[in-house]
């Protein structure tokens, strides 16, 4: 029993690693270009196919897809800013919230008309197979690595943010990107880097995403609805707050899922109404970031 | 007459459909300090934000040392040697009073070290770690004007930086307007205060309904101020 609610926890943990990844370039890139970016879930899914792709066709392992994949989805990211999006910044958000969707549609059917639907295997890398005993219970290797990595990510981003000069101007440009711009910073390609940094995020949780399900086009969407959960649940506006929210919630969820299995498919949005009832602006949430 | 470091000429702006400015010409040349006076809403603010570039409706022209500025993006203005002290102040919430400080990318040579601003301005070291907005709203300005003195700005567009002073502060505010006039740095100032305009400014504008209607000499305001604070309203 203790040992299979362990398990629970970190499978609770793998998923909160996924959420909390997805989540943190979400709550990037809503503070500075204040969009809800519904394609990020496709980033993600390209982020995946990027390492099968490579692996199938230049024979790149894994390691190399952990660092290329982001690349390379940053560059997709950075160009759909700069010639979709950034025209429609003059205009209210709901604009660039639906060209996101539109943006999500496009990508997704292009990918299911070229690689159908039902998805392809993505081996484990070697060095990662097999279990690791962790002391009080035996888990899979591979995902300790995946709680390891999210977590290695989330906090080298968070002390950019928070501790950096880039990362001041970043958090000044989020609160008057007039005044920024007035000080001699290119607020635009800050603008364009941003985004570009968290498509890069996604697509890193694609590739860590590859292993432990199908490479397929629509993985995306099933990630990113509950991603959407998450965010609501934590509140926007806060990076820190983004990260603990994806581990707490992952946590949550196998939590019940383990005591009531019929809830586990529910149990998410049954937190994020109850989140909403008592704090609607999020458990980190501040007014200023839901405005 | 030297030629003028930055000159305006026509300078029309609009927020959406309404137009703010109708045919703003002033000129500032190297070394002075002029003010910019007027009532709420004449559109003292939108002169300077026209200058800097972060208008996106505007016409006529605004040249610095000769050559046209306007119309380009306001990071590249800047780059040119320009600063900004905007009106209430501008410090940011979300970063320390160091931050708030070092934000400002070093623009040109010979800006004031952060030695030099810490001396004048201790409080900006023993506070560096707080919120910059929990500092006093003197000290809030103080930081507004330091940040812009390590930037190494040679022309500073001042709006209002005595606003909501006790007289204490607006005397330590004139005499950091006029140690940077000593450091040979132009000042386009805008002031409601007419005892401190005239303290620190070597010439004035009188600004209504968006255009300027007047040049004032410093012992013209000091001879009409009662004329001028009721046309003021303040
Ligand atoms: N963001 C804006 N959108 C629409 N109209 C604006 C905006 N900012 C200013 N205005 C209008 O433009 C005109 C000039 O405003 P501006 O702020 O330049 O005046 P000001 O002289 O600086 O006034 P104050 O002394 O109150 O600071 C005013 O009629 C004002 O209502
Ligand atoms: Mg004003």
């Amino acid at each position: 029993m203790l040992e299979s609610l362990g398990g629970q926890i970190f499978n609770g943990l793998v998923s909160g690693a996924f959420y909390a990844m997805l989540s943190l370039g979400l709550a990037i890139i809503f503070g500075l270009l204040r969009i809800v970016n519904f394609a990020h879930g496709t980033m993600y899914m390209l982020g995946a196919f990027v390492a099968y792709i490579g692996a199938q066709s230049l024979g790149l392992n894994f390691w190399v897809a952990l660092v290329a994949s982001p690349i390379v989805v940053a560059i997709v990211g950075i160009v759909l800013e700069r010639t979709l999006l950034s025209r429609l910044y003059k205009l209210d958000v709901l604009y660039n919230l639906l060209l996101t969707f539109g943006i999500t549609l496009f990508i997704e059917d292009a990918m299911r008309l070229k690689f159908g639907m039902q998805g392809s295997p993505y081996v484990i890398p070697n060095q990662l197979e097999g279990v690791l005993n962790l002391g009080f219970m035996i888990y899979p290797t591979y995902r300790v690595f995946v709680i390891v990595a999210s977590l290695v990510v989330c906090i080298a981003t968070w002390l950019l943010i928070e501790k950096t000069s880039l990362g001041a101007t970043l958090r000044a440009a989020t609160e008057n990107p007039g005044l920024v711009r007035a000080f001699g910073i290119n607020v635009p390609a800050l603008i364009t880097g941003v985004f570009g940094f968290g498509c890069a995020l996604a697509a890193f949780a694609g590739v860590l995403a590859a292993p432990v399900n199908n490479v397929a086009p629509l993985m995306g969407d099933d990630i990113i609805i509950p991603t959407f959960a998450v965010v609501v649940i934590g509140g926007m506006g806060s990076i820190l707050g983004s990260i603990v929210t994806g581990f707490l919630v992952g946590v949550v969820v196998a939590l019940g899922a383990f005591f009531y299995p019929p809830i586990s498919g529910t149990l998410i949005y049954i937190l994020m109404a109850f989140v909403l009832l008592v704090k609607p602006t999020g458990l980190f949430g501040t007014l200023e970031g839901s405005r | 007459m030297p030629e003028a470091l930055l000159s305006v000429r026509n300078l029309q702006a609009w927020y959406d459909e309404s137009q703010a400015l109708f045919g703003v010409d002033l000129d500032v040349r190297e070394g002075e300090v002029v003010t910019l006076v007027g009532r709420n809403g004449v559109g003292k603010t939108t002169t300077l934000k026209s200058i800097m570039g972060m208008i996106p409706s505007v016409k006529g022209s605004v040249t610095l040392h000769g050559s046209e500025i306007l119309g380009m993006p306001s990071h590249k203005i800047a780059r040119l040697g320009i600063g900004v002290v905007p009106e209430e102040r501008g410090i940011f919430s979300g970063l320390t009073v160091r931050e708030n400080l070092m934000l400002p990318p070093v623009i040109a040579d010979g800006g004031w070290s952060t030695e030099r601003i810490y001396k004048l301005f201790p409080i900006l070291d023993e506070r560096k770690n707080s919120i910059g907005t929990k500092l006093s709203g003197g000290e809030q300005q103080m930081l507004a004007v330091a940040r812009i003195l390590r930037s190494g700005a040679r022309l500073v567009l001042m709006d209002e930086p005595t606003e909501g002073l006790a007289p204490v502060i607006v005397n330590a505010i004139r005499d950091l307007v006029l140690d940077m006039k000593r450091d040979g740095i132009t000042v386009l100032l805008v002031e409601q205060n007419l005892r401190f305009a005239t303290k620190v400014s070597d010439r004035h504008y009188l600004m209504v309904h968006g255009k300027i209607v007047e040049t004032l000499s410093n012992e013209e305001v000091v001879h009409r101020e009662g004329e001028l604070l009721a046309h003021l309203g303040v």
